[in-house]
């Protein structure tokens, strides 16, 4: 029925290939997290993967869905792999599964598939993972300072069968959990991760995990996958909002530059605010939607009881979304 | 000129592979008279001429064979001499597929003019010239057919600055207009001057597309004198040819959307149309003809100089017959024009281009996917609408909805479906929510006028129950009054007439 009209032509990449960009635009990421953590997650980023198509595959049939059509989108190959990359790279592979049926099932298909969701997949199977499994969740191993430092065995062996009593040897708190901890219990820290400090091991990888994530976004931006609002707002709002508590007392907040390359925040600006389902449309819109996220994260990472927020942060501001829209609409031709 | 360097763009559009080199290699070829020649005798906006022949009337090259009926319509003239052979409803080329009246001329072939009256304009003035136009059979030839002499007519109140030029032609696969100015840039010019003339306009701008660099160096290098006309090249980016937007283009000047140009103090005009006022004005030759782009898939894609009423199999043929035979054939550009209800249409004066369908055309084997909301649509919507929210009311019959989202702001250009990488045919989902408002709006509107009569009649019986009853009880007051002064007539006479017998009885005693 689709060329009974005008226009006859049409010129469009796929939804296939915007997916497959993305999954390409996060290789340089991935990359650098094997560099510093080792293969632990490729091994997530599989089992999400397989899990993802399995389920998917399954719920198509249940739903009477074109199974060809809608697996072959890309839409749940990218939701998995986003939330397996945000999960700690020594995290048993049934946790994993878990989280990627949850984003599948429930935070896609119950909300009516693709293109109707209300949040983010990938944030509400990690949300749910977070909750579930605190301990597990914000384990992260201590990075590597060479690829070979990195014993295989030992990678699988926490991946089937849990971290156990290796998880002392090899973990370490993120540096935004380090310093919640280090407050908590009412100890000495230190802002600046000066050299030698394990901690300070960890900043460097997560800069260059950072960059890297930066370097994908940027390809995105360039193949028109992505506009500037989302992501630029949002680093540039987290910038002003941890620099003017930093410049009120730099003894009790993180400086700026902690903020922006710690945790997910980089990967929250390019791949995970930008899920054009769950966000904003118009470009006002997504200045909002952005300026909100960055200020849900800053809060739930200071003042909140988790030491990463963009979770929290995305999927609050997904319930906005419809609000912000219809608020944000441009003037149409000839109205002003 | 700062103006001309500055261009105004609008948001979106896009880019679409333009497929207008194939037809503009060859020169504007005229063709044989054809052996027929069937004219609708609705070819324009507006009301359909008035017929002013009969079957088996001879007529000649120019002489009117209908004409305006009222001020919006406009005149059709035989397009050569010859014998009206028949007058019935026909296909016509619209996309509703309905037959409506045409009147078929068998040409004589001795292509013999009526006599041609060139106007003296200067002499007789704006106003008179005016209307001669309105049966000059003259329309917009961009393809609206909008009567020309409307756009013409001075105006007190909105005296016209600015004559713009259509020559944007932003449509993939149509070149009429670029041959036209390639090969009849003179006539071009006299009728620039011409119509600023008629206008009173001060000065013009035309506004052409950087891809016809050719049509741009023959009209620069013509107007170099001419200080009052000027060019201004706009970017490739449909549709940079929509009125609205061209406006926009040259001098930053949004339209609102419930004025006119003419109230900015613009008017515009094809640049087809311009030379078909040039040549009725100086030379005394109604609209008889124009240039069609036939392309696509046929052999010798080019323009026909073509007489209106050509049957199209006829053109298809001049054009070395298709490459693969299919029944698919596009009237207008591929981005806003619609399939054609048969082969046997003939050539109107709406028809600028018509594409023999490519394969691809027709045959899309996409499936579409639900929306993803990535507003790429919003990207590329030239009026700034937001056409993923517009899909998902038209899609959920919520009209109003879409109503409050600009929906008659659409114009559909195409823009939106073009660019969907769910393969969504959005415009198709803005058509139908259109059709179902305007449908809507009619029925309640009928309801309006049932229920205003049925609240008029129940007044009305009221009205009369209770003048009826009025009228019964005077009557009734009338006949007793009657009856009771009848009574006492009668006992009076009784009275006295017993009297009288008495007086008698006591006389004869």
């Amino acid at each position: 029925m689709f060329n009974q009209q005008s226009p006859f032509i049409q010129k469009a990449p796929s939804v296939t290939l915007v997916m497959m960009l993305v999954m390409l635009s996060l290789v340089p990421g991935i990359l650098a997290y094997i560099f510093f953590f080792g293969i632990g997650i490729l091994l997530n980023l599989t089992i999400a993967i397989i899990t993802a198509l399995i389920a998917e595959y399954f719920i198509l049939k249940i739903r009477n869905l074109p199974i060809k059509l809608f697996i072959t989108d890309g839409s749940a190959v990218v939701a998995a792999s986003l939330l397996a990359i945000s999960i700690s790279p020594i995290t048993p592979w049934w946790i994993i599964i878990i989280g990627t049926l949850f984003t599948i099932i429930v935070a896609k298909h119950l909300y009516g598939g693709l293109g109707s969701n209300l949040f983010n997949p990938a944030m509400v199977g990690y949300a749910v993972l977070l909750i579930s499994f605190p301990a597990v969740m914000t384990k992260w191993p201590l990075p590597a300072t060479h690829l070979l430092d990195f014993n295989i065995a030992q990678q699988l062996e926490i991946f089937f069968y849990g971290p156990k009593g290796l998880i002392d040897s090899v973990s370490s708190a993120t540096p935004l959990d380090y310093i919640k901890t280090q407050i908590f219990l009412d100890k000495p820290y230190e802002l600046n991760f000066s050299e030698g400090m394990p901690i300070r091991s960890y900043f460097n990888a997560s800069i260059i995990i950072s960059l890297s994530f930066l370097l994908g976004g940027i390809f995105m931006w360039f193949k028109k996958i992505i506009t500037w609002h989302l992501p630029i707002t949002f680093l540039i709002s987290l910038t002003l909002i941890s620099l003017i508590f930093w410049l009120i007392d730099s003894s009790l907040y993180l400086s700026p530059f902690i903020h922006l390359f710690s945790g997910g925040t980089l990967l929250c600006a390019f791949f995970i605010i930008t899920d054009p389902v769950s966000g904003p449309t118009t470009p006002k819109g997504k200045i909002f939607f952005a300026f909100g996220v960055a200020l849900l994260v800053y809060l739930i990472r200071v003042f909140g009881g988790y030491p990463e927020g963009v979770a929290f942060a995305v999927i609050f501001m997904n319930i906005c979304v419809p609000l912000i829209d219809s608020l944000t609409q441009p003037k149409v031709f000839g109205h002003e | 000129m700062k103006l001309l360097d500055k261009i105004f763009k609008f948001n979106g559009g896009v880019q679409a592979e333009t497929n207008k080199k194939v037809s503009t290699k060859n020169p504007i070829k005229s063709l044989p008279i054809p052996s027929e020649l069937r004219l609708p005798l609705r070819q324009h906006i507006g009301n359909i001429a008035k017929l002013r022949v009969k079957v088996g009337d001879q007529v000649l090259k120019g002489e009117l064979i209908a004409e305006a009926d009222g001020n919006i319509s406009a005149a059709i003239h035989a397009p050569t001499s010859g014998k009206i052979k028949s007058i019935e409803k026909l296909v016509i080329p619209h996309p509703s597929g309905l037959p409506d009246f045409c009147v078929t001329i068998v040409p004589d072939k001795k292509d013999q003019w009526i006599k041609k009256t060139p106007i003296d304009w200067e002499k007789i003035g704006i106003e008179e010239t005016n209307k001669l136009l309105l049966n000059s059979g003259i329309v917009g030839l961009g393809g609206a057919a909008f009567p020309s002499h409307l756009k013409t007519r001075n105006n007190r109140k909105n005296p016209i600055n600015t004559l713009i030029v259509n020559a944007a032609e932003c449509e993939p696969y149509i070149t009429c207009d670029d041959m036209l100015m390639k090969e009849r840039s003179k006539d071009l010019i006299e009728g620039i001057k011409l119509v600023q003339s008629l206008l009173g306009a001060k000065e013009t701008i035309i506004g052409i597309e950087d891809n016809k660099p050719e049509s741009y160096e023959i009209i620069s290098k013509l107007i170099l004198k001419e200080s009052n006309i000027h060019i201004k090249v706009v970017p490739t980016v449909y549709p940079s040819g929509y009125a609205k937007s061209l406006i926009f283009l040259i001098n930053g000047i949004k339209i609102s959307k419930e004025k006119l140009p003419p109230e900015y103090g613009i008017q515009m005009f094809n640049v087809a149309t311009i030379i078909a006022i040039y040549k009725f004005i100086i030379h005394g030759e109604t609209s008889l003809s124009r240039i069609v782009t036939i392309t696509g898939n046929v052999k010798e894609p080019g323009n026909y100089d073509v007489l209106f009423g050509t049957p199209l199999d006829s053109l298809i043929k001049d054009a070395g017959g298709q490459k693969i035979k299919t029944n698919t054939f596009i009237m207008g550009g591929p981005m806003m024009g619609f399939k054609l209800p048969s082969i046997d249409v003939s050539v109107t004066k709406t028809m600028n281009c018509v594409i023999s369908a490519e394969p691809e055309m027709i045959d899309n084997k996409k499936e579409p996917l639900p929306c993803i909301r990535c507003s790429k649509c919003a990207e590329a919507c030239p009026v700034s609408l937001q056409p993923q929210e517009l899909y998902w009311f038209s899609k959920s019959d919520q009209f109003e909805k879409a109503q409050n989202y600009n929906l008659f702001d659409c114009i559909e250009c195409g823009c939106c479906s073009y660019v969907c990488p769910s393969n969504i045919p959005l415009v198709q989902f803005y058509r139908y929510a259109k059709s179902e408002i305007i449908a809507e709006s009619i029925i309640k509107e009928e309801a309006d006028i049932a229920r205003d009569r049925t609240d008029f009649r129940i007044l009305r019986l009221e009205r009369e129950k209770k003048e009826r009853a009025q009228r019964n009880a005077e009557r009734r007051a009338e006949n007793t009054n009657a009856e009771k002064s009848k009574l006492i007539e009668e006992k009076r006479a009784e009275i006295k007439a017993t009297l009288e017998r008495i007086e008698n009885n006591r006389e004869n005693e």
